[in-house]
Protein backbone atom coordinates (compact mmCIF):
# COMPACT_ATOMS: atom_id res chain seq x y z
CA UNK A 1 0.00 0.00 0.00
CA UNK A 2 1.10 3.73 -1.06
CA UNK A 3 2.23 6.45 2.01
CA UNK A 4 -1.07 8.28 2.57
CA UNK A 5 0.49 12.13 2.09
CA UNK A 6 -2.90 13.91 3.39
CA UNK A 7 -6.03 12.27 5.32
CA UNK A 8 -9.09 13.84 6.51
CA UNK A 9 -10.68 11.95 8.96
CA UNK A 10 -14.72 13.03 9.84
CA UNK A 11 -13.21 16.69 9.57
CA UNK A 12 -15.74 19.57 10.69
CA UNK A 13 -15.44 23.13 10.60
CA UNK A 14 -17.04 26.03 11.79
CA UNK A 15 -16.67 30.06 10.85
CA UNK A 16 -17.89 32.26 13.77
CA UNK A 17 -18.42 35.73 12.66
CA UNK A 18 -20.65 38.20 14.48
CA UNK A 19 -24.10 37.66 12.07
CA UNK A 20 -23.64 33.66 13.18
CA UNK A 21 -22.07 30.55 12.29
CA UNK A 22 -21.38 28.79 8.67
CA UNK A 23 -20.38 25.38 8.99
CA UNK A 24 -18.54 24.88 5.88
CA UNK A 25 -17.39 21.47 6.47
CA UNK A 26 -18.72 18.77 7.95
CA UNK A 27 -18.05 14.89 8.37
CA UNK A 28 -15.66 15.39 5.88
CA UNK A 29 -13.07 12.74 5.43
CA UNK A 30 -11.02 11.66 2.09
CA UNK A 31 -7.43 10.67 1.23
CA UNK A 32 -4.37 11.81 -0.99
CA UNK A 33 -1.51 9.07 -1.58
CA UNK A 34 1.93 9.91 -2.54
CA UNK A 35 2.05 10.70 -6.09
CA UNK A 36 -1.26 10.55 -6.85
CA UNK A 37 -3.00 14.00 -8.04
CA UNK A 38 -6.72 14.25 -6.79
CA UNK A 39 -8.90 17.09 -8.07
CA UNK A 40 -11.55 17.56 -5.95
CA UNK A 41 -14.79 19.52 -7.46
CA UNK A 42 -17.74 21.45 -5.76
CA UNK A 43 -20.22 24.14 -6.27
CA UNK A 44 -19.13 27.33 -5.29
CA UNK A 45 -19.27 28.59 -1.90
CA UNK A 46 -19.11 25.13 -0.65
CA UNK A 47 -16.05 24.92 1.59
CA UNK A 48 -13.59 23.95 -0.55
CA UNK A 49 -11.27 27.00 0.02
CA UNK A 50 -11.67 26.17 3.41
CA UNK A 51 -10.85 22.76 3.00
CA UNK A 52 -6.84 23.45 1.11
CA UNK A 53 -6.77 26.07 4.46
CA UNK A 54 -7.24 22.84 6.42
CA UNK A 55 -4.79 20.80 4.84
CA UNK A 56 -2.24 23.69 4.55
CA UNK A 57 -3.08 24.28 9.02
CA UNK A 58 -4.08 27.31 8.64
CA UNK A 59 -7.20 26.71 9.81
CA UNK A 60 -7.89 24.21 12.76
CA UNK A 61 -10.76 21.81 12.32
CA UNK A 62 -13.85 22.61 14.64
CA UNK A 63 -13.49 18.28 15.23
CA UNK A 64 -12.32 15.50 13.36
CA UNK A 65 -8.45 15.05 12.36
CA UNK A 66 -6.25 16.29 9.25
CA UNK A 67 -3.08 14.64 8.70
CA UNK A 68 0.06 15.44 6.61
CA UNK A 69 2.76 12.95 5.36
CA UNK A 70 5.10 16.21 4.67
CA UNK A 71 5.26 19.77 3.87
CA UNK A 72 2.94 21.81 1.92
CA UNK A 73 3.31 23.97 -1.02
CA UNK A 74 -0.01 26.57 -1.62
CA UNK A 75 -0.50 28.14 -4.79
CA UNK A 76 -3.76 30.50 -5.14
CA UNK A 77 -5.88 31.75 -8.03
CA UNK A 78 -3.87 34.54 -8.15
CA UNK A 79 -0.23 34.50 -9.13
CA UNK A 80 0.28 37.09 -6.00
CA UNK A 81 3.53 37.86 -7.09
CA UNK A 82 5.03 40.60 -5.32
CA UNK A 83 5.30 43.64 -7.90
CA UNK A 84 8.66 45.01 -6.08
CA UNK A 85 10.51 42.14 -6.66
CA UNK A 86 11.72 40.71 -9.86
CA UNK A 87 10.63 37.09 -10.43
CA UNK A 88 14.01 35.30 -9.45
CA UNK A 89 13.36 37.39 -5.86
CA UNK A 90 9.90 36.31 -5.79
CA UNK A 91 10.81 32.53 -6.17
CA UNK A 92 13.64 32.83 -3.42
CA UNK A 93 10.69 34.18 -1.53
CA UNK A 94 9.55 30.86 0.94
CA UNK A 95 13.64 30.11 0.82
CA UNK A 96 13.54 33.56 2.99
CA UNK A 97 10.58 32.53 5.04
CA UNK A 98 11.61 29.88 5.99
CA UNK A 99 15.15 30.40 6.47
CA UNK A 100 16.48 28.46 3.90
CA UNK A 101 18.57 30.58 2.02
CA UNK A 102 21.50 29.26 1.19
CA UNK A 103 22.81 29.10 -2.32
CA UNK A 104 22.72 25.35 -2.65
CA UNK A 105 18.40 25.78 -2.10
CA UNK A 106 18.73 29.06 -4.49
CA UNK A 107 20.67 27.18 -6.93
CA UNK A 108 17.93 24.54 -7.45
CA UNK A 109 15.12 26.80 -7.31
CA UNK A 110 17.08 28.75 -10.12
CA UNK A 111 17.40 26.04 -11.88
CA UNK A 112 14.15 24.51 -11.73
CA UNK A 113 12.94 27.92 -13.21
CA UNK A 114 15.59 27.57 -16.02
CA UNK A 115 14.34 24.32 -16.64
CA UNK A 116 10.61 25.16 -16.84
CA UNK A 117 10.88 27.97 -19.57
CA UNK A 118 11.43 31.07 -16.92
CA UNK A 119 15.27 31.70 -17.51
CA UNK A 120 14.66 34.44 -19.62
CA UNK A 121 12.43 36.57 -17.26
CA UNK A 122 14.53 35.64 -13.96
CA UNK A 123 15.62 39.53 -13.64
CA UNK A 124 12.32 40.77 -15.18
CA UNK A 125 9.16 42.64 -12.94
CA UNK A 126 6.08 40.42 -12.68
CA UNK A 127 4.17 43.49 -14.68
CA UNK A 128 6.56 42.70 -17.73
CA UNK A 129 5.26 38.71 -18.21
CA UNK A 130 2.47 37.87 -19.70
CA UNK A 131 -0.50 36.10 -17.42
CA UNK A 132 0.22 32.79 -18.15
CA UNK A 133 3.93 33.06 -17.11
CA UNK A 134 3.19 34.49 -14.38
CA UNK A 135 1.27 31.82 -13.37
CA UNK A 136 3.93 29.38 -14.02
CA UNK A 137 6.29 31.42 -11.99
CA UNK A 138 3.72 31.28 -9.14
CA UNK A 139 4.08 27.76 -9.10
CA UNK A 140 7.79 27.61 -9.26
CA UNK A 141 8.08 29.63 -6.33
CA UNK A 142 5.87 26.81 -5.07
CA UNK A 143 8.48 24.32 -5.65
CA UNK A 144 11.21 26.35 -4.35
CA UNK A 145 11.13 24.70 -1.35
CA UNK A 146 10.34 21.28 -2.71
CA UNK A 147 6.91 20.20 -0.66
CA UNK A 148 5.55 17.24 -0.63
CA UNK A 149 1.97 18.42 -1.31
CA UNK A 150 1.09 20.89 -3.47
CA UNK A 151 -2.02 22.01 -2.73
CA UNK A 152 -3.85 24.16 -5.90
CA UNK A 153 -6.69 26.49 -5.11
CA UNK A 154 -8.37 27.45 -9.04
CA UNK A 155 -5.09 28.34 -10.13
CA UNK A 156 -6.30 28.56 -13.58
CA UNK A 157 -9.51 30.52 -13.05
CA UNK A 158 -8.10 33.96 -13.29
CA UNK A 159 -6.99 33.14 -16.87
CA UNK A 160 -8.65 33.77 -20.36
CA UNK A 161 -9.90 30.16 -21.82
CA UNK A 162 -7.01 29.71 -24.22
CA UNK A 163 -4.20 30.76 -21.70
CA UNK A 164 -5.79 28.35 -19.65
CA UNK A 165 -5.72 25.60 -21.49
CA UNK A 166 -1.81 25.88 -21.88
CA UNK A 167 -0.64 26.71 -18.80
CA UNK A 168 -2.81 23.38 -17.53
CA UNK A 169 -0.75 21.64 -19.73
CA UNK A 170 2.12 23.24 -18.03
CA UNK A 171 1.41 22.78 -14.29
CA UNK A 172 0.38 19.58 -15.34
CA UNK A 173 3.41 18.67 -17.03
CA UNK A 174 5.76 20.18 -13.96
CA UNK A 175 3.82 18.73 -11.36
CA UNK A 176 4.20 14.91 -13.06
CA UNK A 177 7.62 15.46 -13.77
CA UNK A 178 8.55 16.23 -10.23
CA UNK A 179 6.69 13.67 -9.33
CA UNK A 180 4.42 15.50 -6.67
CA UNK A 181 1.17 14.75 -4.90
CA UNK A 182 -0.89 17.12 -5.62
CA UNK A 183 -4.49 18.73 -4.56
CA UNK A 184 -6.37 20.28 -7.00
CA UNK A 185 -9.39 22.43 -6.30
CA UNK A 186 -11.81 23.85 -8.92
CA UNK A 187 -15.10 24.15 -9.94
CA UNK A 188 -14.47 23.52 -13.70
CA UNK A 189 -15.18 19.94 -14.26
CA UNK A 190 -13.22 19.21 -17.69
CA UNK A 191 -9.96 20.95 -15.62
CA UNK A 192 -10.65 17.93 -12.97
CA UNK A 193 -11.14 15.57 -15.58
CA UNK A 194 -8.07 16.35 -18.02
CA UNK A 195 -5.49 16.98 -14.89
CA UNK A 196 -6.25 14.16 -12.06
CA UNK A 197 -5.96 10.80 -11.36
CA UNK A 198 -8.96 10.61 -9.56
CA UNK A 199 -11.84 13.08 -8.99
CA UNK A 200 -13.50 13.65 -5.43
CA UNK A 201 -17.14 15.65 -5.79
CA UNK A 202 -18.38 17.93 -2.96
CA UNK A 203 -21.48 18.18 -1.85
CA UNK A 204 -22.87 21.73 -1.17
CA UNK A 205 -22.33 23.60 2.09
CA UNK A 206 -21.39 21.94 4.85
CA UNK A 207 -19.08 20.38 2.16
CA UNK A 208 -18.04 16.83 2.52
CA UNK A 209 -17.61 14.12 -0.47
CA UNK A 210 -20.11 12.80 -1.91
CA UNK A 211 -18.79 11.05 -5.20
CA UNK A 212 -15.33 9.66 -5.99
CA UNK A 213 -14.17 8.44 -9.23
CA UNK A 214 -10.84 7.02 -10.75
CA UNK A 215 -9.93 8.38 -14.04
CA UNK A 216 -9.65 5.62 -16.63
CA UNK A 217 -7.18 7.67 -19.08
CA UNK A 218 -4.23 4.65 -19.10
CA UNK A 219 -1.29 6.50 -19.54
CA UNK A 220 -2.16 9.41 -20.73
CA UNK A 221 -1.25 11.88 -18.77
CA UNK A 222 -1.47 15.53 -20.93
CA UNK A 223 -4.86 17.34 -20.05
CA UNK A 224 -5.17 18.72 -24.22
CA UNK A 225 -4.71 15.06 -25.36
CA UNK A 226 -7.32 13.69 -22.42
CA UNK A 227 -9.85 16.13 -23.46
CA UNK A 228 -9.67 14.37 -27.05
CA UNK A 229 -10.52 11.09 -25.71
CA UNK A 230 -13.61 9.13 -25.96
CA UNK A 231 -14.35 8.86 -22.07
CA UNK A 232 -13.90 12.65 -21.71
CA UNK A 233 -17.69 13.57 -22.50
CA UNK A 234 -18.58 10.43 -20.28
CA UNK A 235 -16.94 11.58 -17.50
CA UNK A 236 -18.18 15.37 -18.52
CA UNK A 237 -21.74 13.88 -18.40
CA UNK A 238 -21.81 11.59 -15.21
CA UNK A 239 -19.71 14.63 -13.11
CA UNK A 240 -21.95 17.24 -14.20
CA UNK A 241 -25.33 15.33 -13.12
CA UNK A 242 -23.39 14.68 -9.90
CA UNK A 243 -22.58 18.26 -9.26
CA UNK A 244 -25.99 19.68 -9.96
CA UNK A 245 -27.71 17.30 -7.46
CA UNK B 1 12.95 57.64 -41.36
CA UNK B 2 14.21 56.33 -37.44
CA UNK B 3 15.16 58.18 -35.03
CA UNK B 4 18.05 57.25 -31.85
CA UNK B 5 17.01 58.48 -28.94
CA UNK B 6 18.74 56.82 -25.44
CA UNK B 7 19.77 53.88 -28.04
CA UNK B 8 16.12 53.17 -28.64
CA UNK B 9 14.74 53.33 -32.20
CA UNK B 10 11.62 55.62 -32.19
CA UNK B 11 9.52 56.25 -35.62
CA UNK B 12 8.99 60.01 -37.74
CA UNK B 13 5.35 59.94 -36.06
CA UNK B 14 6.75 59.35 -32.37
CA UNK B 15 9.15 61.97 -32.90
CA UNK B 16 6.53 64.48 -33.44
CA UNK B 17 4.28 63.25 -30.69
CA UNK B 18 7.37 64.11 -28.53
CA UNK B 19 7.86 67.49 -30.07
CA UNK B 20 4.10 68.33 -29.62
CA UNK B 21 4.47 67.13 -25.76
CA UNK B 22 7.08 69.35 -25.13
CA UNK B 23 6.07 71.93 -26.73
CA UNK B 24 3.04 71.94 -24.91
CA UNK B 25 5.20 71.67 -21.17
CA UNK B 26 6.94 74.40 -23.09
CA UNK B 27 2.74 76.46 -23.45
CA UNK B 28 2.14 75.40 -19.67
CA UNK B 29 5.71 76.70 -17.90
CA UNK B 30 5.12 80.14 -19.97
CA UNK B 31 2.14 80.57 -19.30
CA UNK B 32 2.84 80.10 -15.20
CA UNK B 33 5.34 82.63 -15.08
CA UNK B 34 3.76 85.30 -17.21
CA UNK B 35 0.71 84.84 -14.55
CA UNK B 36 3.65 85.31 -11.59
CA UNK B 37 5.22 88.31 -13.80
CA UNK B 38 1.47 89.83 -13.82
CA UNK B 39 0.38 89.22 -10.62
CA UNK B 40 3.68 91.07 -9.43
CA UNK B 41 3.55 94.21 -12.11
CA UNK B 42 -0.35 94.37 -11.12
CA UNK B 43 0.49 94.49 -7.66
CA UNK B 44 3.20 97.30 -8.15
CA UNK B 45 0.97 99.16 -10.76
CA UNK B 46 -1.96 99.43 -8.05
CA UNK B 47 0.37 100.14 -4.98
CA UNK B 48 3.48 102.32 -6.05
CA UNK B 49 2.77 103.59 -9.45
CA UNK B 50 -0.81 104.35 -9.71
CA UNK B 51 -0.90 104.78 -6.05
CA UNK B 52 -4.68 103.51 -5.87
CA UNK B 53 -4.53 101.23 -3.06
CA UNK B 54 -2.51 102.42 0.14
CA UNK B 55 0.80 100.08 0.00
CA UNK B 56 0.80 100.54 3.84
CA UNK B 57 -2.23 98.33 3.64
CA UNK B 58 -1.10 96.01 0.88
CA UNK B 59 2.49 96.47 0.80
CA UNK B 60 4.40 95.72 -2.07
CA UNK B 61 5.99 93.65 -4.12
CA UNK B 62 9.55 96.19 -4.43
CA UNK B 63 9.02 96.76 -1.00
CA UNK B 64 9.15 93.18 0.15
CA UNK B 65 12.24 92.85 -1.80
CA UNK B 66 13.97 95.94 0.39
CA UNK B 67 12.18 94.97 3.32
CA UNK B 68 14.03 91.17 3.06
CA UNK B 69 17.25 92.67 1.50
CA UNK B 70 17.13 94.97 4.76
CA UNK B 71 16.67 92.15 7.16
CA UNK B 72 19.61 90.31 5.06
CA UNK B 73 21.76 93.29 5.52
CA UNK B 74 21.15 93.40 10.06
CA UNK B 75 22.00 89.50 9.47
CA UNK B 76 18.68 88.86 10.69
CA UNK B 77 17.03 87.02 7.79
CA UNK B 78 18.88 83.44 7.78
CA UNK B 79 18.41 84.00 11.67
CA UNK B 80 14.73 83.62 11.56
CA UNK B 81 14.91 80.85 8.61
CA UNK B 82 17.38 78.97 10.12
CA UNK B 83 14.57 79.04 13.56
CA UNK B 84 11.42 78.00 11.74
CA UNK B 85 13.08 75.76 9.39
CA UNK B 86 15.03 74.01 11.83
CA UNK B 87 11.70 74.09 14.22
CA UNK B 88 9.70 72.35 10.80
CA UNK B 89 11.87 69.96 10.29
CA UNK B 90 12.87 68.41 14.01
CA UNK B 91 8.77 68.60 14.17
CA UNK B 92 8.20 66.77 10.82
CA UNK B 93 10.52 63.56 11.51
CA UNK B 94 8.99 63.23 14.72
CA UNK B 95 6.10 63.28 13.54
CA UNK B 96 6.85 61.02 10.59
CA UNK B 97 8.65 58.57 12.55
CA UNK B 98 5.74 58.44 15.64
CA UNK B 99 3.39 58.15 13.16
CA UNK B 100 4.29 55.17 11.54
CA UNK B 101 5.44 53.54 14.71
CA UNK B 102 2.11 54.05 16.20
CA UNK B 103 0.44 52.90 13.25
CA UNK B 104 2.72 49.60 13.11
CA UNK B 105 1.64 49.19 16.47
CA UNK B 106 -2.59 49.11 15.74
CA UNK B 107 -1.48 47.34 12.69
CA UNK B 108 -0.19 44.83 14.65
CA UNK B 109 -2.63 44.29 17.74
CA UNK B 110 -6.79 44.31 16.77
CA UNK B 111 -7.39 45.10 20.71
CA UNK B 112 -5.33 47.79 20.75
CA UNK B 113 -6.46 49.31 17.20
CA UNK B 114 -10.11 48.77 18.95
CA UNK B 115 -9.16 50.42 22.13
CA UNK B 116 -7.20 53.76 20.99
CA UNK B 117 -9.36 54.37 18.32
CA UNK B 118 -11.79 56.69 19.88
CA UNK B 119 -8.87 58.66 21.21
CA UNK B 120 -7.16 59.17 18.04
CA UNK B 121 -10.58 60.20 16.63
CA UNK B 122 -10.93 62.94 19.16
CA UNK B 123 -7.39 63.79 18.85
CA UNK B 124 -8.14 63.79 15.15
CA UNK B 125 -11.04 66.61 15.43
CA UNK B 126 -9.51 68.60 18.39
CA UNK B 127 -8.00 71.87 16.59
CA UNK B 128 -4.70 71.70 18.35
CA UNK B 129 -4.31 75.22 18.93
CA UNK B 130 -6.81 74.67 21.60
CA UNK B 131 -3.90 72.78 23.35
CA UNK B 132 -1.88 76.51 23.31
CA UNK B 133 -1.99 77.51 26.87
CA UNK B 134 -1.32 73.91 27.67
CA UNK B 135 1.90 73.62 25.84
CA UNK B 136 2.82 77.10 27.23
CA UNK B 137 2.29 75.93 30.61
CA UNK B 138 4.36 72.82 29.68
CA UNK B 139 7.12 73.58 27.47
CA UNK B 140 7.59 77.17 28.11
CA UNK B 141 7.99 79.80 25.54
CA UNK B 142 10.85 78.17 23.67
CA UNK B 143 11.52 76.02 20.23
CA UNK B 144 10.32 72.69 22.55
CA UNK B 145 6.77 74.20 22.58
CA UNK B 146 7.07 75.01 18.71
CA UNK B 147 8.03 71.72 18.04
CA UNK B 148 5.81 69.96 20.12
CA UNK B 149 2.85 71.96 18.51
CA UNK B 150 4.51 70.47 15.37
CA UNK B 151 4.31 67.08 16.23
CA UNK B 152 0.84 67.23 17.30
CA UNK B 153 -0.29 68.74 14.08
CA UNK B 154 1.53 65.60 12.15
CA UNK B 155 1.65 62.77 14.08
CA UNK B 156 -2.11 62.00 14.18
CA UNK B 157 -2.23 62.71 10.23
CA UNK B 158 1.02 60.81 9.87
CA UNK B 159 -0.41 57.52 11.58
CA UNK B 160 -3.62 57.35 10.06
CA UNK B 161 -2.24 57.85 6.89
CA UNK B 162 -0.02 54.65 7.03
CA UNK B 163 -2.50 52.37 9.14
CA UNK B 164 -5.40 52.71 6.32
CA UNK B 165 -2.35 51.77 4.04
CA UNK B 166 -0.75 48.83 6.60
CA UNK B 167 -4.66 47.71 6.70
CA UNK B 168 -5.06 47.68 2.75
CA UNK B 169 -1.99 45.00 2.54
CA UNK B 170 -3.39 42.86 -0.02
CA UNK B 171 -5.45 39.49 2.03
CA UNK B 172 -4.25 37.08 -0.08
CA UNK B 173 -0.90 37.81 -0.22
CA UNK B 174 -0.70 37.83 3.77
CA UNK B 175 -2.33 33.92 3.48
CA UNK B 176 0.27 33.37 0.50
CA UNK B 177 2.93 34.41 3.39
CA UNK B 178 0.96 32.52 6.13
CA UNK B 179 0.75 29.06 3.92
CA UNK B 180 4.75 29.32 3.99
CA UNK B 181 5.35 29.89 7.29
CA UNK B 182 5.78 33.38 7.74
CA UNK B 183 5.84 35.10 11.53
CA UNK B 184 3.75 38.52 12.11
CA UNK B 185 7.23 40.54 11.73
CA UNK B 186 7.99 38.67 8.26
CA UNK B 187 4.70 39.59 6.90
CA UNK B 188 5.41 42.84 8.38
CA UNK B 189 8.91 43.62 6.58
CA UNK B 190 8.71 41.20 3.82
CA UNK B 191 5.14 42.56 2.58
CA UNK B 192 3.47 45.10 4.79
CA UNK B 193 6.06 47.82 4.53
CA UNK B 194 7.06 47.55 1.05
CA UNK B 195 3.40 47.36 -0.02
CA UNK B 196 2.89 50.67 1.81
CA UNK B 197 6.07 52.31 0.28
CA UNK B 198 3.37 54.58 -2.51
CA UNK B 199 1.34 55.87 0.77
CA UNK B 200 4.41 56.17 2.79
CA UNK B 201 5.57 59.23 0.24
CA UNK B 202 1.85 60.53 -0.19
CA UNK B 203 1.61 60.77 3.80
CA UNK B 204 5.06 62.38 3.33
CA UNK B 205 3.64 64.94 1.14
CA UNK B 206 0.73 65.20 3.58
CA UNK B 207 2.76 65.82 6.67
CA UNK B 208 5.28 68.75 4.96
CA UNK B 209 2.35 70.58 4.51
CA UNK B 210 0.92 70.02 8.49
CA UNK B 211 4.52 70.69 9.43
CA UNK B 212 4.23 74.06 8.10
CA UNK B 213 1.36 74.87 9.79
CA UNK B 214 2.30 73.18 13.15
CA UNK B 215 5.42 75.30 13.06
CA UNK B 216 3.43 78.70 12.05
CA UNK B 217 0.53 78.19 14.77
CA UNK B 218 2.99 77.21 17.45
CA UNK B 219 4.75 80.40 16.65
CA UNK B 220 1.97 82.71 16.62
CA UNK B 221 1.30 81.71 20.33
CA UNK B 222 4.59 81.71 21.81
CA UNK B 223 7.72 82.81 20.15
CA UNK B 224 10.27 85.12 20.19
CA UNK B 225 12.38 83.94 17.01
CA UNK B 226 11.36 82.89 13.31
CA UNK B 227 9.19 83.91 10.13
CA UNK B 228 6.06 83.35 11.98
CA UNK B 229 7.27 85.48 14.53
CA UNK B 230 7.72 87.82 12.07
CA UNK B 231 4.56 87.54 11.03
CA UNK B 232 2.90 88.10 14.45
CA UNK B 233 5.51 91.22 15.13
CA UNK B 234 4.43 92.59 12.10
CA UNK B 235 0.98 92.60 12.26
CA UNK B 236 0.91 93.94 15.86
CA UNK B 237 3.01 96.73 14.77
CA UNK B 238 1.48 97.98 11.18
CA UNK B 239 4.11 96.82 9.09
CA UNK B 240 2.49 95.55 6.38
CA UNK B 241 5.97 94.76 4.66
CA UNK B 242 7.43 92.64 7.13
CA UNK B 243 4.33 90.33 7.47
CA UNK B 244 4.49 90.02 3.37
CA UNK B 245 7.91 89.71 3.32
CA UNK B 246 7.80 86.64 5.84
CA UNK B 247 5.08 85.15 3.94
CA UNK B 248 7.04 84.94 0.25
CA UNK B 249 9.27 83.50 2.27
CA UNK B 250 7.24 80.86 3.74
CA UNK B 251 5.92 80.22 0.47
CA UNK B 252 9.05 79.76 -0.92
CA UNK B 253 10.48 77.34 1.74
CA UNK B 254 7.48 75.26 1.57
CA UNK B 255 7.48 74.93 -1.75
CA UNK B 256 11.24 73.57 -1.74
CA UNK B 257 10.18 71.00 1.32
CA UNK B 258 7.26 69.71 -0.93
CA UNK B 259 9.89 69.51 -3.85
CA UNK B 260 12.51 67.77 -1.81
CA UNK B 261 10.10 64.57 -0.71
CA UNK B 262 8.88 64.93 -4.80
CA UNK B 263 12.60 63.98 -5.51
CA UNK B 264 12.81 61.34 -2.97
CA UNK B 265 10.11 59.95 -4.73
CA UNK B 266 11.19 59.94 -7.98
CA UNK B 267 14.29 58.88 -6.21
CA UNK B 268 13.23 55.73 -4.81
CA UNK B 269 10.91 54.79 -8.07
CA UNK B 270 13.84 54.47 -10.36
CA UNK B 271 15.50 52.55 -7.63
CA UNK B 272 12.28 50.13 -7.29
CA UNK B 273 12.51 49.91 -11.13
CA UNK B 274 16.40 48.98 -11.64
N1 LIG C 1 -13.21 33.61 7.26
C1 LIG C 1 -14.50 33.26 7.12
N2 LIG C 1 -15.41 33.66 8.05
C2 LIG C 1 -16.71 33.33 7.93
N3 LIG C 1 -17.21 32.61 6.93
C3 LIG C 1 -16.37 32.17 5.97
C4 LIG C 1 -14.98 32.49 6.02
N4 LIG C 1 -14.39 31.95 4.93
C5 LIG C 1 -15.36 31.32 4.25
N5 LIG C 1 -16.55 31.45 4.86
C6 LIG C 1 -17.83 30.86 4.41
O1 LIG C 1 -17.65 29.48 4.32
C7 LIG C 1 -18.25 28.97 3.14
C8 LIG C 1 -17.22 28.23 2.31
O2 LIG C 1 -16.25 29.15 1.83
P1 LIG C 1 -15.09 28.70 0.86
O3 LIG C 1 -14.33 27.60 1.48
O4 LIG C 1 -14.31 29.91 0.49
O5 LIG C 1 -15.89 28.17 -0.42
P2 LIG C 1 -15.40 27.85 -1.90
O6 LIG C 1 -13.93 27.98 -1.96
O7 LIG C 1 -15.88 26.49 -2.18
O8 LIG C 1 -16.07 28.83 -2.81
C9 LIG C 1 -18.85 30.16 2.42
O9 LIG C 1 -20.22 30.19 2.67
C10 LIG C 1 -18.19 31.35 3.02
O10 LIG C 1 -19.06 32.45 3.07
MG1 LIG D 1 -12.68 29.30 -3.12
Amino acid sequence: MKKQMLRFSRVSLIYHTKHGETTAAENLSLTVDEGEFVAIIGPSGCGKTTLLSLAAGLLKPSAGTVETGGSCGYMLQKDELFPWRTIEKNIYLPLEVKRQNTPEHRERARSLAVKYGLGDFLQSYPSELSGGMRQRAALIRTLATDPDILLLDEPFSALDYQTRLNVCDDVSAIIRSEGKTALLITHDISEAISLADRVLVLTKRPAHVAYEHRMDFGDVQKPLRRREMPQFSGWFETLWKELNQ
Amino acid sequence: MKYAKEKQLFSHEHMLYLKRRRRRQAVVWTLRVALLVFLLAAWELVTTVFGWVDPFFMSSPSRIARTIASLYAEGTLFYHIGVTLAETLVGFAIAVIVGYGVALALWASETLRKVLEPYIVVLNALPKIALGPLIIIWFGTGSEAIVFMTVLVGVIVATLHMLSAFIATDKNKVLLLRSMGASKWQILYKLVVPSSLASFISMLKVAVGMSWIGSIMGEYIVSRAGLGYLIVYGGQVFKLDLVMSATVILCILAAGMYFLVVLLEKAIVKNAES
